[in-house]
């Protein structure tokens, strides 16, 4: 009989927990409505601190693993402690988020326990007896429903997709703190530049402000930036400017670069080709600037405005600003 | 240094996804090396020619990644093993394909095994990291910057749109993202020289496998396409007056301001 017990991999980012992770809680929960959801929060210091958010978004117990090897994310530090609440725990199944942390850490630690690992997971649901989880595949083009046939189960949740629970505080769960050993690391973090916007990762963004070739330039980004951060949104691009070098490769959708699934996609000056759409059709609401009345990109666009985006920006960024006076 | 670099055939980008009774179609789609694929290949060839050694090409499939293979031997890898399923595998999941690789990589010298961040069509970028951990090399993903220097490596990458620098050791596993380099195309010269490079194929039995040793832990059990999006509207009067009404139906309609 597998394990009614289910782990959830918190993930902290400068100082708090990402939202990613009490949807990972979420996610467990609709794995199985009565199980028993476990925490695990790592890092070297200030972990134990955050650990009743866990739990006052639905987990049971929380473990603390504070270790000095956890300054920063190594899978060579984070996948042994886990592997080791894994096995302490007999959980049956393990859900985190799928980010950068969650893509790396996930499939290690599967091979660790001989598993299998679905990731990037949108909706879960109970179908004859499984639990089925589906998934885009080919960027969203298509869908798949998996299910795990055997063992422990590994899944991760991507971003914006599964609602959190709602906050409450009257939760009582306990946190209990493990000492673990650790290897020597072979891997040392030198550095890290920061380079997104406001810290709001392309990913797990509610709005996406993206701009294509139409751009123009670097600096045509500008009022892109503007609406994204009055919006506290992202900023994302189509491979057309990312190849033509107006912007970074990081911040590239499509079918290769990020899919994305925002409440709200602001397309700007792009076509729209198919591996465009691949990585962002699935946003909620689509809106699309563009010159070119016959465009693709308004054949999937909720709300289309035909005109040149560097007069159409500033009027909706001065529209945007007396809505955020009003309210 | 013996490089390495796991390779899959994906369909084109261009490609349509279109089901038919259940699974997605085939026929006639146009496969290409998968993009993050070339990244690793391009990488490869650069690290031989710096340091010298062999770039292999491996890739689990079927014979239609035969063509895939040639290309990546065109490009200036040197040699490139088809490990074929199709007899003997009727489903795998990446707990299967890892398991084959770690067979496949047992007996050999390896310093550096290069791979894409993920696949286009599954995506799952699971095959990379499950390997390494197999094979107890170190495992570094979303690469953009590779420098290597005797057994030390300093790479740069991907977090998120962040960079990260970091150091490492060999053996080493990465995973190739956009930004790492420009992969070239073929040449001429290359073409004809790849036709005559070794391209082995061999099926699990050479592994030492059997069926059972690399049944899958997960299933596919339907696949379906997204729901149509329906045309939406494009809105009508001066810019100005359109703006007002996005805003506006944005707020009211929408509620997503």
């Amino acid at each position: 009989m597998m394990s009614d017990k289910i782990l959830v991999i918190g993930e902290i980012r400068d100082g708090a927990i990402r939202n990613v992770t009490f949807e990972a809680i979420a996610a467990a929960k609709k794995i199985k409505e009565d199980a028993e959801i476990i925490g695990v929060l790592c890092g070297s210091e200030k972990v134990e601190e955050l650990a009743q958010e866990l739990v006052h978004y639905g987990v049971h117990k929380v473990v603390v693993i504070e270790n000095d090897k956890m300054k920063a994310y190594t899978s060579e530090a984070f996948v042994p402690a886990i592997e080791e609440v894994v096995r302490a725990e007999e959980v049956g199944s393990v859900v985190m988020g799928h980010t950068a942390i969650g893509k790396d850490l996930t499939p290690k630690l599967a091979s660790r326990l001989d598993a299998g690992l679905i990731s990037d997971v949108v909706e879960i649901d109970h179908i004859g007896g499984n639990v089925v989880f589906t998934r885009p595949i080919y960027s969203g083009k298509a869908f798949e429903r998996k299910i795990v046939t055997e063992g422990l189960l590994l899944a991760t949740v991507r971003p914006n997709n599964l609602k959190a629970l709602e906050k409450d505080t009257s939760r009582q769960g306990a946190v209990i703190k493990l000492e673990v050993e650790l290897p020597d690391l072979r891997t040392i973090i030198k550095d890290v530049i920061r380079k997104s916007t406001e810290g709001i990762d392309l990913s797990e963004a509610k709005v996406v402000v993206a701009g294509g070739r139409g751009v123009k330039s670097k600096d045509g980004f500008a009022p892109l930036y503007q609406l994204a951060q009055l919006l506290g949104g992202a900023v994302g691009a189509s491979r057309g400017a990312c190849d033509a070098d107006y912007c970074d490769y990081s911040l590239q959708i499509g079918q290769t670069g990020k899919v994305v699934t925002p409440d709200l996609y602001i397309a700007c000056g792009i076509s729209g080709a198919i591996q465009h759409l691949a990585g962002m059709s699935n946003s909620k609401v689509i809106v699309a600037i563009n010159k070119d009345p016959e465009a693709n990109i308004f054949n999937i666009a909720d709300y289309g405005i035909v005109g040149d985006l560097f007069e159409v920006l500033p009027l909706l960024i001065e529209e945007v600003k007396q809505l955020k006076v009003e309210a | 240094m013996n490089i390495f670099v796991l390779m899959k055939s994906t369909f084109d980008t261009e490609e349509k996804i279109i089901i038919s009774d259940g699974r997605i179609e085939d026929d006639g789609v146009d496969l290409i090396i998968n993009p993050y694929d070339e990244y690793a290949i391009e990488e490869a060839i650069k690290q031989r020619d710096e340091h010298g050694g062999e770039v292999t090409v491996v890739s689990v499939g079927t014979d239609s990644a035969v063509k895939q293979l040639r290309t990546a031997l065109a490009m200036g890898a040197d040699q490139a093993f088809l490990i074929n399923t199709e007899e003997d595998l009727d489903e795998g999941d990446q707990y299967t394909t890892a398991r084959i690789l770690e067979a496949f990589f047992e007996e050999r010298e390896v310093d550096l095994i290069l791979a894409g961040n993920v696949a286009i069509d599954e995506a799952s970028g699971q095959v990379g990291p499950r390997l390494a951990d197999k094979l107890g090399f170190t495992c570094v993903t979303t690469i953009t910057s590779l420098e290597i220097k005797e057994e030390k490596a300093i790479i740069e990458r991907d977090v998120e749109g962040d960079t990260e620098i970091l150091e490492t050791m060999l053996p080493l596993l990465v995973t190739c993202q956009q930004g790492l380099n420009e992969p070239r195309y073929p040449s001429l010269p290359g073409i004809m020289k790849a036709k005559k490079k070794p391209l082995e194929e061999i099926e699990l039995d050479d592994l030492e496998l059997e069926e059972a040793d690399v049944e899958p832990k997960s299933k596919t059990i339907e696949v379906f396409s997204p729901p149509k999006r329906s045309t939406g509207q494009v809105l009508q009067g001066e810019l100005s007056d359109q703006v007002k009404q996005l805003v506006s139906l944005l707020k009211q309609e929408s509620k997503v301001l």
